[in-house]
């Protein structure tokens, strides 16, 4: 019998897969995402009243960063071991194909990064008010990180040196991003409202949940002829 | 009737998409579009400079206003000029329509840079100094970004067709993205607005200061417009240098 | 023999960067047709098999499906089975999973399971150990292994017989000719010959385009 015949779930319980047997995939990200952050008290100062100042911005840009870093595989790998042509050649909508690769690389960076984040917001002071838009900031920022990442990443796949590349196409899509999250993390801490700007950042997130795919999808039909 | 129009549209497309029958126009128009450009940017300038009134508060230093305001509204047109020409070469494959946007990503460039710079020479006697993170700046140092982007895309390839391809769905993108930025970067600033700098905002401008200003602008888009036409004749040259009537013209 | 082609290529022609490749390339295949192309390094092998998987658009001409032209369709993609250079094969997991995704994207044929798919190719011992243990002939054959599984018209393999033992070699052999009994066609590229009969052969060579 065929145990699956649904592509999307295909793809994403494949990519999930080989991300548990190599572990890399979900610890490397990470741990870049650790460290950075430690590298604030160090440069700054280990006082907590000004690390909790400056807590929201740091752990927003590391977060940031370390989405980036892992962007650079998230079509090579395929294209190298030649799984991205079967699944360019798929009959099944290609957008859909990408959304579930897109999927597969939130889990595997975006969700762990978010669900680190409380740690280091703690590690470096912040207040208590925080941690709720902090979480939830993140957990929606990082999701259009790789949507809007995987546009770049596809444009960039076949080129032997596209990592530094791909960080300076695809790094000012994410201005957006950054200033809603971090400035909702801001507001609480202030006390002020912070919902408004989630709300923001998830109107953000829809539409590039809804673009996304497909410029992805375009863009890698461009880019694997290097 | 929608049909033969549309075919007209197209026909009319082909031709000018053909880089022989661009670089062939655009060399008439060239030493005209020329003389216009630069007899504006002299009269705008004598007229600017020398005999539009001083400015209330700002004296002098605000006649710098002549050129930056023309130059940072074209790094932002040219923007728009470079996705618009990568949207017409994606959807109808045209050649020539890549060449020039090609053309205008570093032109576009220099535009924002010169732009950010001439805005930080006139930021220290307005402001007491050379760089402010206010929203305007930072959108153009954004937009700069962006165009980098874009060049660097652009050289990355070694197949030609490739590069024309990713560049255009990279500016198409940006095209699409420009709005969400700017208003995220204008409601950033509002909420950071530092107390102690004080704009000189929005005051209404003198019509004797207007007059000279609408001819520097129309200048600069006739300037802006020759040294395009230039870049893409590069281009083409570059391009098509195998071909027989780009062999031609060197005999 | 069916007479009606279903794979007609028309006048093709394919430049890169406006550097010409081939030129005025007309074939019709018909069922059970069986075609290799040959030629030197650099004549156009893979791009020629790109343009028929739609990878590549051509240069000029056209190729057509069943009398229609292939150009972002679906349904000629459903029909289609094609296997490049790279086996695409995840080397993080076993054959068996690594069928499993395949399935995900293709339609299966029927009376056909994962296990007797990757018997058939050969593999009935190490169908359960991760793929990076397996040499480079066990890879191609578990590439190969997606042709026994998946419903498929028209085959189009780049270098199959690379890193092929013989008995692999006279597996794949037998399978072309029940695929082509099948009414079938297979496009495959290679520089060595195949001991069945009636093969087609393309000697790209011959339709270099002059540089002008």
């Amino acid at each position: 019998m065929h145990p699956t015949n649904n592509s999307h779930t295909g793809i994403l319980q494949r990519d999930l897969l080989v991300a548990i047997r190599q572990g890399s995939d979900f610890l490397n990200p990470l741990l870049f995402f650790v460290m950075t952050t430690t590298l604030v008290p160090l440069a700054v100062s280990p006082s907590p009243s000004q690390l909790a100042v400056i807590a929201p911005g740091m752990i927003w840009i590391t977060a940031l960063l370390a989405t980036l870093l892992a962007l650079d595989g998230i079509f090579k790998d395929d294209l190298a071991d030649g799984s991205l042509l079967q699944i360019i050649l798929s009959p099944k909508s290609l957008w859909s194909l990408v959304l579930a690769k897109v999927i597969a690389h939130w889990l595997k960076t975006g969700l762990p990064i978010t669900l680190m984040a409380p740690l280091l917001g703690m590690m470096l002071s912040l207040p208590g008010e925080g941690y709720i838009p902090l979480v939830t900031g993140l957990a929606v920022g990082t999701a259009c990180f790789s949507l809007i990442g995987a546009v770049g990443a596809a444009l960039t796949v076949a080129l032997q040196r596209g990592g530094v590349l791909l960080s300076l196409v695809v790094m000012p899509l994410y201005f957006p991003v950054l200033i809603f999250g971090a400035s909702s993390v801001q507001r609480a801490v202030q006390g002020l409202e912070y919902l408004p700007v989630l709300a923001m950042l998830g109107a953000f997130f829809t539409f590039t949940l809804l673009t996304g795919p497909f410029a992805a999808a375009a863009a890698l039909r461009v880019g694997i002829n290097g | 009737m929608w049909q033969s129009i549309l075919k007209f549209i197209q026909k009319w497309f082909h031709r000018f998409g053909s880089p022989r029958w661009f670089y062939q126009t655009t060399g008439k128009w060239l030493p005209y579009l020329a003389v216009i450009s630069v007899g504006l940017l002299v009269l705008g300038s004598i007229w600017g400079l020398g005999f539009a009134p001083q400015d209330a508060r700002q004296g002098n230093s605000y006649r710098i206003i002549f050129i930056h305001v023309p130059i940072s509204v074209l790094a932002m047109i040219g923007y728009y000029v470079m996705a618009a020409a990568g949207a017409v070469a994606l959807i109808w494959k045209i050649k020539i329509a890549n060449m020039v946007m090609v053309s205008a990503a570093p032109l576009g460039a220099a535009l924002t840079f010169l732009a950010l710079l001439t805005g930080s020479i006139w930021g220290k006697p307005t402001w007491g100094t050379y760089w402010v993170w206010d929203a305007r700046i930072t959108s153009m140092l954004i937009l700069f970004f962006l165009y980098l982007g874009v060049i660097a895309l652009n050289q990355a390839f070694t197949s030609r067709d490739t590069a024309y391809k990713a560049c255009a769905i990279l500016s198409l993108v940006g095209t699409v993205n420009i709005p969400i930025i700017y208003k995220s970067v204008d409601w950033w600033y509002t909420l950071h607005q530092p107390a102690t700098i004080k704009l000189t905002g929005a005051s209404s401008i003198h019509p004797d200061m207007l007059k000279p200003l609408i001819v520097m602008i129309l200048g600069f888009y006739c300037f802006y417009a020759l040294v395009l036409m230039l870049n893409t004749r590069t281009e083409i040259l570059a391009r098509e240098w195998r071909s027989s009537w780009v062999r031609g013209l060197s005999q | 023999m069916a007479t009606t082609p279903l794979l007609e290529l028309q006048n093709l022609a394919f430049e890169r960067d406006d550097w010409p490749l081939f030129e005025s390339l007309s074939i019709a295949l018909c069922a059970g047709d069986v075609m290799q192309i040959s030629g030197p390094n650099g004549c156009g092998k893979t791009t020629l098999l790109h343009i028929l998987t739609t990878l590549h658009s051509p240069s000029y001409g056209s190729v057509l499906w069943r009398g229609e032209a292939i150009n972002g369709s679906a349904i000629y993609l459903a029909e289609l089975a094609f296997i490049g250079h790279q086996p695409g094969v995840k080397l993080a997991l076993t054959a068996r999973e690594n069928m499993r995704w395949c399935l995900g994207l293709f339609a299966p044929r029927k009376n056909i399971t994962i296990d007797t798919a990757l018997d058939s190719a050969g593999l009935n011992t190490c169908k359960d150990v991760p793929c990076s243990t397996l040499s480079a002939g066990q890879l191609r054959r578990v590439a190969l292994a997606a042709l026994y599984l998946r419903d498929a018209t028209l085959w189009l393999l780049d270098e199959p017989l690379t890193a092929l033992d013989s008995d692999a070699i006279a597996d794949l052999e037998s399978l072309f000719e029940t695929h082509r009994r099948a009414g079938g066609i297979i496009v495959f590229s290679s520089h060595q010959a195949l001991s069945i009969d009636g093969v087609r052969n393309l000697a790209l060579a011959e339709f270099t385009a002059k540089v002008h």
